[in-house]
C-alpha cells in the first residue's frame, strides 16, 4: 500500500492547494426517501476516495448528484474544472455542465453496456470522446486509440470488434481506455469491478491502480467489496442509510473500525 | 404526365372535387406552413408538426406529399422523381395525385417546374431561384442510429455536440478504409445544425452548398419538417485526413454519354452484362435529344423509353 501513497510528480504544489471537489452539506430526497444526507466532503487532485457500504445505503444516489446526473434537493457540489475553475456544477448552464462532464471527467460503469455504445466497434467507442472535444484527423485518433488499448492490455487486431465479441472484463477494459483517453481530471468509478470473476478483477484492480497513479488522476470509486476499496483508495468514506458513518484514511478505516457499522462490514469480509 | 403535358391543367370545376383543394384541410395546411416557416427561419433545425394520415402508407413520401399539398398552387407546375426518373411507380401515383387534387399542370422538364419533389435525388441541372424542391425523409435524425434517445439527440442539437457523428465516420473508414457511407450524408446547415440530407447519393450533396432553390424536408412518420432556404452553406461532414468526396464512375452514360452525372448499374441479362445510365431520366433524355450518345445509344432499353414517352404523348 505504500506505493499509493507516494504521489505523482506531475501535481504540482498549486493544485494541491485548492480542492478539486467540495461537497457541501448534500441531501437528496426522493419525495419523502431520503438518498442521501448532509454530506461534505473534500477532494485534492490526484487523491483517490472510495465510498463503501451496503446496498441502498446512498453510495448510488451520492455519486449521481456528484457527477452531475441527478440535482441534489439542498447543498452544493463545486469542481475545480479547466474552463470555469472552482464553481457549482449546478450553477452552470447545462451545455457548459455537460462540456465540462466531457472534457474533465470520466464516468466507468459497473455495467459495460451502460458505458459503451454497443453497435460501434471498441475502437470508435475508445476515441469518441476525442471527436466529442472536437478532435476531426483520423489518423491521430487512430494512434491514441491503439496506444490506448495497449495500455489497458486488449489486442490490438481487435480493435474494430464490436463490443459484444469481447468478454465482461475486456469491456471493462475499452471502457477504461473510453474513460481516460481525453485526460480527464476525475474518474467516477461505479463498481468497476462487479461482475467480473476474481483473477479478472485482480488484474483490472492491478490495471486501473497502475493507469490512477500513472496519470496522477483523481477518482470515486464506488463500491460495496471491501477489498477493492482496500487496493484502490487513499480515503474512504462509509456510508448507511443515507449518511456517511466514518471517514478516513482507507487503512485506518479498514484496520481499526470505530463505527460498529464499519466493523460489521470489515468483519464480514470472507477470508479464505 | 410528360413534357407536352405542361400548362394544359385539367380544370375540374371546384365544387366536382371530392376534396379541399391540395388533398388537406384548410387547418392543416395552415399548420405545415407555420411549421415551414420556423424551418426556413431555422436552417436544419427539424420542426415538429401534427403529421396527418394520408391516402398512402408511411414510407411512401407521406411527408413530402404533405409539404407539397401545403404549398402547392393552380399556377404551379409539379414534377415528382422517385431515383431520379420520372417514369416509377411512385412518381407516376404522386404526381397524378397532384395532377387530381390540386389542378396543376405536370412536367418532367426539371427548368419548367416550380415544385420538385423527390426522395432519392437532386435533378443534375442546376436548380434556379424560385423553384422548391420537396424531400420525401424517411429518418430526419442524423445521430439516431448513434444515439436512440430522442431527449439526448435533441440535447445535442441544441448545443451542437455533433461530436457523435463523427464516430459513423470513423467505423467507415476503420472497416472500409474510407468514408463508404454514400447516401443520407450528414451536412452541417450554415455551421450550426447537423442534418440528415434524407436519402440522396452524397454525389448530390455538393448541389445544396449556396443553392438558389428552396429545399424543403418532410419526414410524415417522424413528424419532422426541416428546410435549406436559398444560398445556405451546406457543409458535408468529413476528417482532416479523410477529405469528403463523391462517388465517381469509370464508365459514361452507356445511352447519353455523360461523364458528369449519377449513374446507376442496370443488369441486362443472367450473362453478366450490364450498363451505367443515368439515373436523372429527364437529363438524359435531353442530352439524347440534343444529340448526345453514348456507347450504347439506340439500345433496346432506350427504345422501350422511346415507346412509352410516344404512347403517352
Amino acid at each position: 500500500m505504500t506505493d499509493i501513497l507516494e504521489r505523482p510528480t506531475s501535481v504540482t504544489a498549486t493544485d494541491q492547494a485548492a480542492p478539486l471537489l467540495r461537497v457541501s452539506n448534500l441531501t437528496k430526497y426522493y419525495g419523502h426517501v431520503a438518498g442521501c444526507l448532509d454530506i461534505s466532503f473534500e477532494m485534492r487532485p490526484g487523491e483517490v476516495l472510495g465510498i463503501v457500504g451496503e446496498s441502498g445505503s446512498g453510495k448510488s444516489t451520492l455519486l449521481n448528484c456528484i457527477s452531475g446526473k441527478l440535482a441534489p434537493t439542498s447543498g452544493s457540489i463545486a469542481f475545480n474544472s479547466r474552463r470555469h475553475g472552482l464553481v457549482d456544477i449546478y450553477d452552470l448552464s447545462e451545455p457548459d455542465r455537460r462540456r465540462m462532464q466531457r472534457e474533465d471527467w470520466g464516468f466507468v460503469h459497473q455495467n459495460p453496456r451502460d458505458g459503451l455504445r454497443m453497435r460501434v466497434s471498441g475502437g470508435a467507442n475508445v476515441a469518441e470522446p476525442l471527436m466529442n472535444l472536437g478532435r476531426r484527423h483520423y489518423g491521430d485518433m487512430r494512434q491514441a486509440t491503439m496506444d490506448w488499448l495497449s495500455r489497458v492490455e486488449l489486442d490490438l487486431g481487435r480493435v474494430d470488434d464490436k463490443p459484444r465479441n469481447f468478454s465482461g472484463g475486456m469491456q471493462q477494459r475499452i471502457q477504461i481506455a473510453r474513460n481516460l483517453i481525453h485526460n480527464p481530471r476525475l474518474v467516477f468509478m461505479d463498481e468497476p469491478t462487479g461482475g467480473l470473476d476474481v483473477s479478472v478483477q485482480a488484474r483490472l484492480l492491478d490495471l486501473l491502480r497502475e493507469l490512477v497513479r500513472d496519470l496522477g488522476l483523481a477518482a470515486i470509486i464506488v463500491t460495496h467489496d471491501m477489498a477493492v476499496a482496500r487496493l484502490m483508495a487513499d480515503r474512504l468514506m462509509v456510508m448507511k442509510g443515507g449518511h456517511v458513518v466514518e471517514t478516513g484514511l482507507a487503512d485506518q478505516v479498514l484496520d481499526d473500525p470505530q463505527h460498529p457499522y464499519t466493523q460489521l462490514l470489515v468483519s464480514s469480509v470472507l477470508q479464505i | 404526365m410528360i413534357a407536352t403535358e405542361a400548362h394544359a391543367r385539367p380544370n375540374a370545376a371546384p365544387d366536382e372535387r371530392y376534396y379541399t383543394y391540395a388533398y388537406l384541410d384548410e387547418q392543416t395546411k395552415r399548420m405545415i406552413r407555420r411549421a415551414i416557416l420556423k424551418a426556413l427561419a431555422i436552417p436544419g433545425y427539424q420542426v415538429p408538426f401534427g403529421s396527418r394520415e394520408m391516402p398512402v402508407p408511411y414510407g411512401w413520401g407521406t411527408g413530402g406529399i404533405q409539404l407539397t399539398a401545403a404549398i402547392i398552387g393552380p399556377e404551379d407546375v409539379y414534377k415528382c422523381i422517385d431515383q431520379g426518373a420520372d417514369d416509377t411507380t411512385n412518381a407516376v401515383s404522386i404526381r397524378r395525385f397532384f395532377a387530381t387534387v390540386a389542378d396543376v399542370a405536370t412536367t418532367e422538364d426539371t427548368s419548367e417546374a416550380t415544385i420538385i419533389q423527390s426522395r432519392h435525388r437532386i435533378p443534375e441541372q442546376p436548380l434556379a431561384d424560385g423553384q422548391i424542391m420537396v424531400f420525401q425523409v424517411p429518418q430526419p435524425e442524423p445521430l439516431r442510429g448513434l444515439e436512440p434517445r430522442e431527449t439526448e439527440t435533441r440535447a445535442m442539437h441544441a448545443y451542437a455536440e455533433y461530436g457523435l457523428q463523427y464516430v459513423s465516420l470513423y467505423e467507415n473508414i476503420s472497416a472500409y478504409g474510407r468514408i463508404a457511407a454514400t447516401a443520407g450524408y450528414p451536412v452541417m446547415i450554415d455551421e450550426r445544425y447537423l442534418m440528415s440530407p434524407s436519402p440522396i447519393p452524397k454525389f448530390d450533396n455538393p448541389k445544396m452548398h449556396m443553392n438558389p432553390a428552396i429545399l424543403l424536408f418532410g419526414a410524415g412518420r417522424e413528424k419532422r419538417i426541416y428546410a435549406v432556404p436559398p444560398f445556405t452553406r451546406v457543409r458535408s461532414l468529413d476528417f482532416e485526413d479523410y477529405p469528403f468526396e463523391t462517388q465517381s464512375w469509370d464508365e459514361v452514360c452507356a445511352l447519353c454519354g455523360a461523364n458528369d452525372s449519377y449513374l446507376d448499374e442496370v443488369v441486362l441479362d443472367d450473362q453478366g452484362q450490364h450498363m451505367f445510365v443515368c439515373s436523372d431520366s429527364h437529363y438524359c433524355a435531353d442530352r439524347r435529344a440534343k444529340g448526345h450518345a453514348g456507347p450504347m445509344a439506340g439500345h433496346a432499353l432506350a427504345h422501350i423509353e422511346t415507346e412509352i414517352a410516344v404512347e403517352e404523348a
